[in-house]
């Protein structure tokens, strides 16, 4: 499975939009790693960014995504093993659960094409 | 501000099933403010119906676009070279915006995609609550500046009814008793004896009751 | 006279009044009402049909008013302006003044929130003490609101309710006041358990004149149970009933403390009956009709009097 990684200066700065869109481009699963609550350099940016991956969760719960496709991390920046532990966790969990819903859509359908073509 | 309140996504994309190709449409007015209708909306909610449909297997096009404000003509014009591009707008402005677009694009269909509220106010981040029931007479200055007809759930001219206990009203705990609050602000305000003055029925023909509304001053024509 | 009724008679003579009141059924059988009727009947000067009561959907109070006239007790109406715009009120007034009901009570009614149907329209149009006026205003002045000639005023003995129990207490007598300045001719009070409340609300309102200008019938609920007690204090907006009142229930055995209920109130009755200002009882024994006779006779105010009209005119 791979991950690609998005730099932003805050946590605070990820509105559900853009965690929304990801799904969107194919992401079968979102973490989003702020700083440790309490260590926002914007004060609360990292506790507004908990609100919205939670009200994103309910969206994903709603169209039958599943809530545990997206998830909130806190990290210091220095903790790099923790970082490596938690995104493996991630993974898994994701792995478990297996492609979204839309990527699961599209794969049929290139599937259908396939077929589709064959038969001509 | 006129506040609502999102519609379900079930409801949303049930209204939406028959089409391929549609508008979801914003406002910059009331309902950005009150968080239910903004640019941030449409795209949540673009996002969202995208992602259900395609998963689906019945992909959504959607142009996300978000209005000065859908209740002035200026602003719906710039609408007018595309809207018939699409098959329907799904629009989450007030009742009132969505109804004067649908006036404006008479072939396209409209689609409220939110439930509008009330004319309230915001008492904190993510609560709302109503003031104003526009019903044309205002008596505000007779009543502390707290309105009977809307903080009053049985909007007594002459309360409060035996229902109010504790500075509560007996629909519900959550509801303060318009009456109390009156008083306790008639009190504040040195002005208690304007409560014992009988007041005369009140005139609804200046609120909905007298048919649908208009205003209009000749001084701005 | 202004409407003629059996108990406006009463009140007149200077005689202590009795009225009680009947819920009608939730369902078309009139022997229900007859039946509450039986026991209502020779016991009181005239018995209160309520109007959907609690917003729960019943009998219409008109009817039940009718059914409990056939059966020999004079009626009042209840009339709550919740369900009825300004038409209507006027219109059903009419009605019930044609068919010889001559006593109202004027309410606004318990909001639809507690009934069957919680999603109803609710009207308000004007609210009780407006309601007062406007049968006022048609009966004394033979107009409708609107200005123009009746043809025939509806006559009615004008009653509202008070409760001196519910918030601001500071309130409470001004807004008997202005139910007085309304037009209204009598008060039913809410139930009355706490007696401390009550004199410091009757002292208020003594001050003000309002027992000389309407006739105060106190209400009183008998209480069949310590726990009925306790559900209406908690539950019900506007009753207080205070702890010594519970606590003498509480000391008898459960068995007895229907019995203790009906003795308490009649001792209130007695009570009452000595206060200034007090010109009647409203006694409202819910779903408890059968102890009327029991509790109105404890109390010593049967057999009921006979007012002619000629003896009232003074």
């Amino acid at each position: 499975m791979s991950i690609s990684i998005v730099l932003l200066p805050c946590t605070g700065r990820i509105e559900e939009a853009v965690l929304l869109r990801a799904f969107e481009k194919g992401a079968d699963g979102v973490m989003v790693i702020g700083c440790l609550e309490g260590d926002c350099h914007y004060v609360n940016g990292n506790i507004r960014a908990r609100a919205r991956v939670g009200r994103v969760a309910g969206i994903l719960e709603t169209i039958g995504f599943g809530p545990e496709r997206v998830r909130m991390y806190n990290l210091s920046a220095g903790e790099g093993a923790a970082f490596a532990r938690f995104t493996g966790e991630f993974v898994d969990q994701v792995q478990t659960l297996g492609p979204s819903p839309i990527n699961l859509a599209r794969g049929q359908q290139n599937q259908e094409s396939t077929e589709e073509v064959a038969a001509t | 501000m006129i506040t609502g309140t999102p519609k379900p996504i079930e409801e949303i994309l049930e209204m939406i099933e028959p089409y391929e190709k549609i508008i979801v449409a914003g406002c910059f007015g009331c309902v950005t403010v009150c968080r239910v209708g903004g640019e941030k909306e449409v795209q949540v909610l673009a996002s969202t119906l995208r992602l259900a449909r395609e998963a689906g297997g019945r992909p959504l096009e959607i142009r996300e676009v978000c209005l000065e404000r859908q209740c002035d003509p200026e602003y719906l014009d710039p609408m007018r070279p595309y809207v018939e591009d699409y098959q329907a707008v799904l629009s989450i402005a007030c009742g009132a915006g969505i109804q004067f677009m649908a006036e404006k694009f008479a072939r396209t269909p409209l689609l409220p995609g939110i439930n509008t509220g009330f004319l309230g106010v915001t008492e904190r981040q993510g609560e709302w609550a109503e003031r104003c029931q526009g019903c044309g007479d205002c008596v505000l200055h007779l009543t502390g500046g707290i309105c009977p007809v809307t903080r009053c759930a049985k909007s007594l001219f002459h309360g409060p009814c035996g229902g109010s206990v504790g500075g509560i009203c007996e629909v519900s705990r959550d509801v303060p008793c318009g009456w109390q609050l009156i008083i306790d602000r008639l009190k504040a305000l040195d002005q208690l004896e304007n409560y014992g003055k009988l007041k005369p029925y009140k005139g609804w023909s200046s609120a909905r009751d007298g048919g649908p509304r208009r205003i209009i001053r000749e001084d701005m024509i | 006279m202004k409407s003629g009724s059996n108990l406006e008679r009463v009140l007149a003579a200077g005689q202590f009044a009795v009225t009680a009141e009947c819920g009608p059924p939730r369902g078309a059988d009139p022997e229900k009402v007859l039946k509450k009727a039986e026991f209502v009947k020779g016991n009181v000067d005239a018995c209160n049909v309520t109007d959907n009561q609690t917003s729960v959907v019943r009998m219409s109070s008109l009817a039940g008013c009718l059914l409990v006239r056939q059966s020999g007790t004079e009626p009042l109406l209840q009339m709550v302006v919740r369900d009825r715009n300004r038409i209507a009120l006027q219109s059903d007034l009419l009605g019930a003044s044609a068919l010889g009901v001559r006593n109202l009570l004027c309410l606004s009614g318990d909001h639809q929130k507690f009934g069957d149907d919680p999603q109803a329209k609710n009207v308000f149009d004007i609210d009780s003490i407006q309601l007062i006026h406007l049968v006022k205003t048609m009966r004394d002045d033979g107009v409708f609101p609107s200005g123009e000639k009746l043809d025939g005023a509806p006559k009615f003995f004008i009653g509202c309710a008070v409760n001196p129990f519910a918030d601001p207490f500071e309130i409470r007598v001004p807004r008997f006041k202005l139910k007085a300045d309304a037009g209204a001719d009598f008060v039913q009070t809410q139930c009355i358990y706490n007696m401390d409340t009550f004199t410091r609300y009757m002292e208020e309102a003594k001050k003000m004149g309002l027992h000389e200008r309407v006739k105060i019938l106190a209400g009183v609920t008998p209480l069949k149970s310590v726990g009925m007690a306790k559900f209406m204090n908690k539950m019900v907006a506007g009753i207080d009933i205070p702890e010594p009142v519970i606590k003498r229930l509480a000391d008898e055995p459960k068995e007895k403390q229907a019995a203790k209920g009906i003795e308490m109130c009649i001792e209130q009755i007695q009570q009452l009956k000595e206060m200034e200002g007090i010109a009647g009882v409203h006694v409202m024994a819910i779903e408890w009709e059968e102890k009327l006779n029991e509790i109105i006779g404890g109390a010593g105010l049967l057999p009921r009097p006979v007012v002619d009209e000629g003896e009232t005119e003074r």
